[in-house]
């Protein structure tokens, strides 16, 4: 017992020595690495790389664990979204403030989603999230309402029953294509499907009537509102957002031309809050002032809003 | 019965002693990290990706257990020459297998039960306080019962794959047998591709050679039901059964290959 103890004194300042340095080593190439990133930086086009971009491949590759392999890919599509808009709220994936991006930088998402997808062929949240966020125009998306409308097609193949697809297709011919007829066809397929909520009927009949009107739209996005996910109801809030910030817009015009006609141009929301007429600074419903500019209402390009949807003629 | 309940006990105790049970802390480890991570980067995910990786984590821990243990259940026995010890004694050979077997398939059971545990009090967590409207969109329930039947499965598969194993390590090397066991899970797991091998050849031999190796290798895909439980896809009792009852049979077939060989060795 004697003879271990002596011989433990020098195994605990070994392992001291041992623990010391590993430390030491260890803080070397953390620095290293640090150092090493600030001088050269991964490349973009390192990061975003996709490098098998065949589905099947990766599945026959992950064997039993595909579902696995999606998930992997599912968090790695988040995470180039959510990166390329660089949002504050990264959970609710909502449109950020416009950063200008381009369709091309976009150019991942589609085969993203496509990988996820065949994956996990049920993977609803991947069909739905594809179906909104590729269809949105630049800068906010890549504008591809055309990939849209195929990824929800591949996933009605695998789930024929899922009106939440039909009501995504209806949508994105609805919002992004302004193709109202096509939109109510595939809301009353949705409505067809047993089980499906009955206010999908009545908004295909409003498209099919008042297509593309700020009411029927309101309607719609109450509908998208409705949903189970957290990111399709922060989207719905938002839209519904910009077209409360449309008829603001439209109210403080009608405003502005009532007083110009009467004598010398309004110029600044000033002059109306002098005149009594506003009781503050206008602003939308995110907290941006609106803004004045040659007699017209504008939604100010740093509001969150912007842009705001084109509306038809 | 007696002779080999007592080997069985022994080999669960050996594989303590190798801390084998030690994988239960990484595995415990590996879901509360990515529970507390994966909230941020899912949108919305999360119990689907935990259910997917708890029950993943489950299958390979367990796969890793039963090959790399499988193997050398008889020829570490050889190696060591404690098997000299172990045949003069009142036991017969079949035992000696039959009992390193049931003492593997005890040591899987055990930790595929401490990981379903852990699995569950993981999604109880992560779905704690989490809203009834945001529950609503999720495929299945946080604590689904029928995660148990995926559970089952694995298991199932994981006593297969170890008769597998014991069954190369009978008359091979611990190498060769771990390679040809890992094979086998492979094929296994493909053998969809070997049922539909005349859709992408021409040659009817082949095909046909393909549609035998179909039968007579273990079919493993069928004991993942993973993707389908995680979706809340019911999984029928009569799918159960028939699987259970195909594992049985098979795993029973091997075994009784594996007594034979190794009732016939000579360990001169």
């Amino acid at each position: 017992m004697i003879a271990t103890r002596a011989a433990g004194v020098p195994g605990v300042a070994a392992l001291a020595v041992l623990v010391v340095l590993s430390v030491a080593l260890l803080a070397g190439a953390v620095r290293l690495e640090a150092v090493r990133e600030r001088a050269y930086p991964a490349s973009a086009d390192d990061e975003d790389a996709v490098y098998v971009r065949s589905g099947t491949a990766i599945r026959r590759m992950s064997g039993a664990f595909s579902a696995l392999a999606a998930d992997v890919y599912w968090i790695r599509t988040v995470q180039y979204y959510g990166g390329l808009k660089r949002t504050k709220a990264p959970e609710t994936l909502a449109p950020a403030p416009p950063l200008l991006l381009t369709p091309l930088q976009y150019q991942q998402l589609f085969p993203l989603l496509d990988i996820v997808t065949t994956l996990d062929p049920r993977f609803t949240v991947a069909y739905r999230f594809g179906a909104v966020f590729l269809a949105e125009e630049p800068p906010g998306g890549p504008g591809r309402s055309d990939l849209a409308i195929k990824l929800l097609e591949k996933g009605l193949a695998a789930q024929p029953d899922k009106w939440e697809y039909m009501e995504d297709a209806g949508f994105v011919h609805y919002w992004y294509r302004h193709d109202y007829r096509e939109a109510a066809v595939w809301f009353n397929r949705a409505a067809d499907v047993p089980r499906a909520p009955v206010w999908l009927r009545a908004l295909a009949a409003t498209t099919l009537a008042r297509g593309g009107d700020r009411r029927s739209s309101r309607t719609m996005w109450e509908a998208i509102r409705q949903s189970d996910f957290d990111w399709l109801r922060a989207n719905a809030e938002f839209r519904l957002a910009q077209l409360r910030a449309l008829d603001d817009m439209d109210a403080l015009q009608s405003i502005v031309d009532r007083l110009g006609k009467g004598g010398a141009p309004v110029v600044s929301w000033r002059a109306l809050v002098l005149a009594r007429v506003l009781a503050r600074v206008p602003v939308d419903p995110r907290g941006t002032p609106y803004e004045l500019s040659g007699g017209r209402v504008q939604l100010s390009r740093s509001s969150p809003l912007w842009p705001l949807p084109v509306e038809p003629s | 019965m007696k002779a080999t309940a007592a080997i069985a006990i022994n080999v669960f105790r050996e594989s303590v002693r190798d801390k084998v049970l030690y994988n239960l802390v990484l595995f415990a480890v590996l879901l509360i990290g990515a529970s507390y991570l994966l909230g941020q980067l899912t949108a919305g995910q999360d119990v689907k990706i935990i259910k997917d990786l708890g029950l993943s984590a489950t299958s390979v821990f367990g796969l890793f257990i039963a090959i790399f243990i499988g193997i050398g259940l008889v020829s570490k026995e050889v190696e060591r020459r404690s098997i000299y010890g172990l045949l003069p004694k009142p036991i017969h050979r079949y035992q000696i297998i039959l009992g390193k077997f049931a003492g593997l398939s005890l040591t899987l059971a055990v930790n595929v039960a401490v990981m379903a545990v852990a699995l569950y009090a993981v999604l109880f967590y992560m779905a704690w306080g989490v809203a009834p409207s945001v529950q609503s969109a999720w495929d299945a329930p946080a604590l689904d019962p029928a995660l148990l039947l995926a559970i089952g499965l694995i298991l199932a598969e994981l006593v297969l794959i170890t008769a597998i194993a014991l069954f190369f390590s009978t008359f091979s090397t611990p190498i060769l047998s771990a390679a040809l066991t890992f094979g086998f899970f492979l094929v296994g797991h493909f053998s969809d591709d070997l049922r539909h091998f005349d859709q992408v050849v021409d040659s009817p031999a082949a095909a046909r050679l393909a549609r035998g190796l179909y039968w007579v290798l273990p079919n493993l895909s069928q004991f993942d039901v993973k993707a389908r439980v995680v979706h809340g896809e019911p999984i029928p009792m009569g799918y159960m059964a028939l699987t259970l009852g195909y594992g049985a049979l098979y795993t029973a077939m091997l075994l009784g290959i594996s007594m034979y060989v190794f009732s016939r060795r000579d360990f001169k």
